[in-house]
């Protein structure tokens, strides 16, 4: 068997961070949307391998930009 | 108009399949005869054209509703079917059935705990079904069911009847057709065997009345006239009691015409066919295809007052015009109404008629009746005239219209353009606005379109001019810019000519200023005060060339640099941009009109040509260059002997080969880069072709070394020719060679002349090159538009976000920035230069 690898470490693969209730309020606020509105992901995803989400949750995703540098990205599982 | 209240609202739509109970309660009357029309050419009672259906001929009304023609919009009928047929398109869901429930008892051949504790779905249980044998409710054997094509049933070698099917499905019960995935409601199984076979209305199959008087019918009347007939003759000897191969005959006949009638293109049956030989065009024909209804009359539609013609150059018309032919402007008209106070202008319109430009071609009175004006009629058309009535105008210098070149990719492809009428046979637009149609005068053509009224007029003339749209939405830059000769002009102009006032001003006047007040006074003035003449007179400006220099405007005044493609050109017109900024789209569209128009006018009076003299070389440099290719060609033989005898250096990651390719390519491209910059070195400034290029407005330095010292290599899908004959690439080298002349190296120019080999392969990479084009233009062209299609409902919403049309958000700040590329510079703030232009307010 080779080596397992965390791809969650990978360059490639943004930062996955679960938002607690209130962030999640939060987000939903500021945007004016509900849950149904945001882009999914699924729960299955391989980057949310290392992280414990259940349906119905959401995630920030923090990605490289080529205009901004840095940029924040929300997902809701599914 | 305004009573067209709406008092239902479509809440949902359900697709179902019509069921016997259905077709007879829609239905205005049946059908018994395939007669159409007695003896006094009268639709026959019970006939295919009965007036029950609908009304196609003027005078008559329809029996069911009372509506005259075009009022009544037809009412279905329908025929008794003697015997159940089979509807070609449900054979295979047919099919499906057969297979899925018992033969006996009509269930569904398996539990329904068994579908949820096992979880079939879809093909899955239709999969499970199919394998079953024996009936989980009545225990009764099964057998597979075939189809074999078009529309018999086999089970167990023998065949099933429509009637056997209808008997079965009738059986099925409402909740094992839920299983299935159907609504019983409005798709019960039985139906997709017919009983009942719908007539549609006259109204969609309307006879022709031909000039002989004769009727001729559509062919939907002609197939269900047959349809009709063999059921009455089926009925017959049903009823008759004859034999049964007799009537399995009809049957089969009567199940060929019907499936004929839906679909004249089922494989392995023969079409039906007029008495010509040419085939039926039935329902399915109807709808499917190119010339199908959705395709032909509901994605694609025509347009009145529309034209299309060739389009050619007209450098001396405005940018937002469009030069339009006498023929095209005498046939496109626009509608004038009369008033008391334009009744005697209108009236030299009608007195023109439609022959004489400007004339009118037809008057519309207050009751709305369309009249032509003749010869004849015009004078009593004059008579009548007064105020309310409508006149159909030709078209006339300064009217709006909207351009159009397909494909139609961006917002730019349609315009809007001041019409000025023209002789000749052709469109005439400048040639600066055709990068945004993305046009050019190799036989092109385009479309004219005139609106109607004055909201639409309106409309065109506020959001889709040509000077609303110098900047393109896609990166902020400008798509209009002047071009060519206007390039080259204007670089001169400001670069170092100098006139005589009265020159200078005899320019200005001929491109249209007619105010010298901006034009420096002196004895002679030089080419940036002619420039600067036509700047607005607060105009300041910080820019730079192509070659970075600086260009300043202050004050209206060009004071330092000059104009190149860098600050008047497409895309990256920086003064241009400028302009348009501070002062609006008019002026600016206006102004760029003036630099074109300078440019070209400057050449006129200064002459501009290019010719062979450009690539004139000293015999030093001659000599130089024949110096540097030996020189090259030593090392390259040195690489290769030492490839041959195995001593040559192998790079990382590659081959000997690969190594040694990659080594003479880079001495080949060294030696032209070279060559080229000594060429560069050796020209004269004066020398147009380095003039062009300089000035950016067409070819560059390598263009010039081609021409003057060589061409250099020519490079087949990325490498040195390697293709033609066994180990070489042309017969009159060596085996095995892999000399710079062997691979495609050309060390001549274009001036001196090419070795018939050099030429070959010159022609190689040139056929190469073409056929690439030829075939990556349809694969991108299709690319995009189903990119295109995909994204078109997504668009930015007012807090920034992107989102489509379920309001579902896709981006949360759109391109991350928020930046709105319209309003940027190739997607970029240029913060350096607001800086620059906010110091140098100070």
């Amino acid at each position: 068997m080779p080596e397992e690898i965390d791809i969650t470490k990978h360059e490639f693969v943004p930062r996955h961070i679960k938002l607690t209730e209130e962030q999640t309020e939060e987000v939903l606020k500021k945007f004016n949307i509900s849950k149904k509105q945001l882009p999914r992901v699924l729960k299955e995803d391989p980057a949310l391998s290392k992280l414990d989400v259940k349906k119905g949750d959401v995630v920030k995703i923090t990605r490289k930009s080529p205009t901004t540098g840095e940029s924040e990205f929300y997902r809701v599982v599914i | 108009m305004y009573s067209n209240y709406i008092d239902k609202k479509i809440k949902k739509v359900v697709f179902g399949i019509l069921s016997p109970k259905l077709i007879k309660k829609m239905a205005a009357t049946k059908i018994v005869t395939a007669e159409l029309y007695d003896k006094e050419g009268y639709p026959v009672d019970g006939g295919l054209m009965d007036l029950a259906l609908g009304v196609i001929d003027p005078g008559l009304r329809c029996k069911t509703c009372n509506g005259k023609l075009k009022e009544c919009s037809g009412h279905f009928g329908y025929v008794e079917l003697a015997r159940p047929i089979v509807h070609i398109k449900y054979t295979k869901i047919i099919l499906i059935l057969l297979n899925s429930i018992c033969r006996e008892c009509g269930r569904l051949l398996v539990m329904e705990q068994e579908i949820l504790d096992k979880g079939l779905k879809g093909s899955l249980l239709l999969k499970h079904l199919k394998a079953v044998k024996k009936c989980p409710h009545c225990e009764a054997k099964q057998f597979a069911v075939k189809l074999e094509k078009p529309y018999t049933f086999l089970e167990d070698d023998k065949r099933l009847t429509p009637i056997d099917m209808i008997s079965r499905f009738e059986k099925i019960p409402d909740r094992d057709i839920e299983l299935l995935g159907m609504n019983p409601n409005y798709a019960r199984p039985e139906w997709m065997v017919l009983t009942v076979l719908p007539v549609p209305p006259v109204t969609t199959r309307p006879s022709i009345t031909l000039e002989t008087g004769e009727r001729s019918e559509d062919d939907l009347t002609h197939k269900l006239g047959d349809i009709v007939r063999i059921n009455q003759r089926l009925f017959e000897n049903i009823n008759a009691g004859a034999p049964e191969i007799i009537i399995e005959d009809l049957w089969d006949l009567l199940q060929y015409h019907i499936t004929t009638y839906f679909d004249n293109e089922v494989p392995q049956i023969p079409p039906a066919r007029h008495r010509s030989g040419q085939p039926l065009k039935t329902l399915t024909e109807r709808i499917k295809s190119k010339e199908g209804r959705f395709r032909h009359n509901l994605a694609g539609k025509r347009v009145n007052f529309a034209a299309r013609t060739v389009i050619s150059p007209d450098p001396k018309i405005e940018f937002n015009e469009v030069g339009v032919p006498y023929v095209v402007a005498t046939e496109l008209t626009i509608p004038e109404k009369v008033t008391e106070w334009n009744i005697e202008w209108l009236k030299k319109f009608i007195e023109n008629g439609p022959e004489n430009y400007p004339g009118a071609n037809y008057i519309i009175t207050i009751d709305g009746k369309k009249k032509k004006i003749t010869e004849d009629s015009k004078k009593q058309i004059l008579e009548e005239l007064k105020p309310g009535y409508v006149i159909e105008r030709h078209l006339m210098d300064g009217d709006i219209c909207v351009f159009n070149r397909q494909p139609s990719l961006h917002r730019m492809s349609i315009m809007c353009h001041k019409i000025k009428v023209m002789p000749g046979r052709s469109f005439r637009l400048n040639p600066a606005v055709c990068t945004p149609y993305n046009a050019d005068f190799d036989g092109d053509e385009m479309n004219l379109h005139v609106p109607q009224n004055e909201e639409a007029r309106a409309e065109a003339e506020i959001l889709m001019q040509v000077q609303s749209h110098i900047i393109t939405p896609k990166n902020g830059l400008n798509v209009i810019g002047s071009l060519h000769d206007a390039i080259t002009g204007n670089y001169l102009l400001t670069k170092d000519l100098n006139f005589k006032r009265e020159d200078a001003v005899q320019i200005l006047y001929n491109i249209g200023v007619s105010d010298f007040s901006g034009l420096k006074k002196g004895k002679t003035v030089t080419g940036k005060d002619v420039f600067s003449a036509i700047l607005p007179n607060d105009f300041d400006f910080v820019g730079s060339t192509k070659t970075n220099e600086d260009v300043i405007v202050k004050n209206g005044k060009l004071i330092q640099g000059f104009i190149d493609k860098a600050t008047i050109g497409e895309d990256n017109g920086t003064l241009l941009r400028a302009i348009y900024k501070q002062y609006g789209e008019d002026v600016g569209l206006d102004l760029l009109g003036k630099v074109f128009k300078l440019g070209i006018q400057v050449l006129l009076r200064t002459g501009f040509t290019t010719s062979i003299a450009d690539t004139d070389l000293p015999d030093s440099l001659i000599n130089k260059i024949k110096e540097r290719i030996e020189e090259a060609e030593k090392e390259i033989d040195n690489f290769v002997k030492d490839y041959e005898n195995g001593s040559l250096k192998v790079m990382p990651g590659m081959t000997v080969e690969q190594t040694l390719e990659n080594m003479i390519l880079q001495i080949l491209n060294n030696l032209r880069d070279k060559i080229g910059e000594s060429v560069y070195e050796t020209v004269s400034e004066k020398n147009s072709t380095v003039l062009m290029a300089r000035s950016g407005a067409m070819g560059n330095f390598l263009n010039l070394a081609q021409m003057a010292a060589l061409v250099g290599q020519q490079a087949l899908r990325g490498s040195r020719i390697n293709i033609g004959y066994n180990s070489r690439t042309l017969s009159v080298f060596p085996k095995g060679s892999l000399s710079a002349d062997s691979r495609g190296f050309i060390r001549r120019g274009y001036r001196s002349g090419l070795k018939p080999y050099e030429y070959f392969f010159h022609a190689m990479t040139g056929r190469d090159s073409l056929m690439d084009t030829a075939l990556r233009t349809p694969k991108s062209g299709y690319l995009y538009r189903r990119l295109a299609n995909a994204l078109q409902d997504i668009r930015v919403e007012y807090d920034g976000t992107v989102r489509d049309s379920n309001k579902r958000i896709v981006q949360f700040v759109y391109g991350d920035d928020g930046v709105d590329v319209s309003k940027s510079e190739g997607g970029l703030i240029n913060v350096k230069r607001i800086v620059k232009e906010v110091m140098s307010n100070v």
